[in-house]
């Protein structure tokens, strides 16, 4: 569904990815993990439209996304849950969710505020108060839920257990578990190893701007080995 | 006499909220200071006289006022504002551009108008005095009473209540997030900037009306007091900015009446000076002020 050709960007002179390649199947989860700086955020930022691309091609079902404008690639499905959550913080919560809505136009509606709310009870407690006011974990939860009221196609998440407690984390993984389950395309990249391998069926290792390794996540998570020596002490986190 | 002051003072701070309610919509999405919105507001006065002066009614020139100062405004993102925010630090260098723009466009209305003042016909607006209490209220002044409330309720309904409103908020909160959910930010600054303007020539029509001399310079006291406004107000905040207007219109008419007409413009920006002491962030601002002193 989701494929990246030879995928290169540059910031001011450095090179931030090196011919990227990776696909993502319909119904799949995958995983990109790898360390601080490897390229993960700029690969998802290339993909939503938010960071241009220098060379290769990144197509969903075939269309070409790589030279579109991030809100038209938004209205083709592809929804970003960018890092550090990025939620609207002088709007309420029940306003992040309602923009959610935004780039629906043309294609259907398949979740509604209702599943939103389901998935993430405290959303719907909270849902007059501004979004500012959450905590980290309530944020990430309505960033997640602001991307689904976008019907997606695909989701892409950029490290959604960055600087939440453990046990917040089991939360919003639980909350992920169950949209695996029903069916939901998702891109997500993650720093904690472990986490990301349960939680995908597949994984790519990206080191300095290139894949360096990929395969089963179950596979993956068997080999200590791999792990150790692509993400080093990263691999326990 | 007390109270027939303050009345005119409100009528004025109507139409002064119109004029700065504009300018701090579009300081507030972007964090720019459009310093040619004076010449957006005589623009809209200029329009609005040329198309009565050409045989046409004045509601005809009060929607082509509204529209042609819109365009306007939005031209001025497009030309001044739009490249320089894609390079960074816009804030100092929208300054010097919009100032720029402001002359041009005054240039423009000075060489249409050979420099002269001009004036509606007698009984553009038809000449009505209501007389009770003993006050006098012109036909005019309760329209531009009632247009100022009108569309700065408007506004503030479109702001906090409609789908629009949301996405202009979301481009001002978090620009990237709002590309993120499908909202095209350039298309929220063309709206942006059109109701802007649109605001600013509606207040033009209405000060050409109330103190029938249109000259192309008449929009450079309106952008001081604008900026006192919403300073006074809190940057960025619309009911601020209407609250702000409404008592500068008052006290400003009342200093004209009771004092030596030399010392209204020392009082005003006295009275702004004390208010600013006890809040810093202006009436209703959040941190916003503060924000930019610490970035100094």
């Amino acid at each position: 569904m989701l494929e990246i050709d030879r995928l290169e960007v540059r910031y001011s002179g450095i090179e931030a990815l090196r011919g990227v390649s990776m696909t993502v199947n319909s119904g799949e989860v995958v995983a990109m993990i790898g360390p601080n700086g490897a390229g993960k955020s700029t690969l998802l930022n290339a993909i939503s439209g938010i960071v241009p691309a220098h060379a290769g091609h990144i197509r969903l079902d075939g269309r070409e996304l790589t030279v579109l404008p991030a809100w038209t690639v938004s209205a083709m499905g592809v929804l970003h849950v960018p890092e550090g959550r990025q939620v609207f913080a002088d709007l309420t919560v029940l306003e992040n969710l309602q923009l959610g809505e935004t780039c629906l136009k043309s294609r259907p509606r398949r979740t509604t505020l209702t599943d939103v709310y389901d998935l993430f009870p405290i959303l719907r407690e909270r849902q007059a108060q501004l979004a500012g006011s959450l905590s980290g974990g309530q944020q990430q939860m309505l960033a997640i839920g602001r991307a689904l009221m976008g019907s997606p196609e695909i989701l892409l998440l950029d490290e959604p257990s960055l600087g939440l407690a453990p046990v917040i984390i089991a939360q919003v993984f639980d909350a992920l578990r169950a949209l695996r389950a029903s069916g939901l395309t998702i891109l997500l990249i993650e720093q904690n190893a472990h986490l990301a391998l349960q939680a995908s069926d597949r994984a790519y290792i990206i080191d300095q701007g290139r894949i360096v390794h990929s395969g089963a996540s179950a596979d993956l998570a068997q080999d200590d080995s791999v792990i150790a020596h692509y993400l080093g002490d990263l691999a326990g986190a | 006499m007390l109270i027939q002051q303050l009345l005119n003072g409100l009528v004025v701070g109507g139409v002064y909220a119109l004029f700065a309610v504009g300018f701090n919509l579009v300081f507030g999405i972007q964090r720019l200071l459009n310093l040619a919105h004076g010449a957006i507001f005589m623009t809209g006065a200029f329009v609005a006289y040329y198309t009565v002066a050409a045989g046409w009614p004045l509601w005809v020139g009060f929607i082509l006022a509204a529209i042609g100062s819109g365009v306007l405004a939005m031209l001025i993102e497009i030309v001044c504002f739009r490249r320089l925010r894609k390079s960074g630090d816009a804030e100092f260098g929208a300054i010097i551009s919009s100032v720029g723009a402001s002359l041009v466009i005054m240039t423009v209305w000075q060489w249409i108008s050979k420099t002269q003042i001009v004036r509606f016909p007698f009984e553009t607006f038809p000449v009505i005095i209501f007389r009770f209490w003993g006050l006098r209220v012109s036909a005019l002044q309760l329209f531009m009473a009632g247009a100022a409330l009108v569309i700065v309720v408007l506004m503030a309904w479109f702001v906090y209540r409609t789908s629009f409103g949301r996405r202009v908020r979301a481009v001002t909160g978090n620009e990237k997030a709002a590309m993120l959910v499908g909202v095209n930010p350039n298309r929220i600054y063309n709206q942006t900037y059109f109701l802007s303007g649109a605001l600013a020539g509606a207040s033009g029509v209405l000060v050409g009306l109330a103190f029938n001399n249109i000259n192309y310079m008449m929009g450079e006291p309106y952008l001081m007091f604008g900026f006192v406004i919403i300073i006074l107000g809190g940057l960025g905040s619309i009911p601020g900015a209407l609250l702000a207007s409404l008592i500068f219109g008052m006290v400003q008419t009342l200093t004209i009446a009771f004092l030596p007409s030399g010392l209204t413009n020392a009082f005003i920006f006295f009275a702004m000076f004390l208010i600013l002491l006890i809040r810093p962030n202006g009436l209703m601002g959040k941190e916003e002020a503060g924000a930019l002193r610490g970035r100094r």
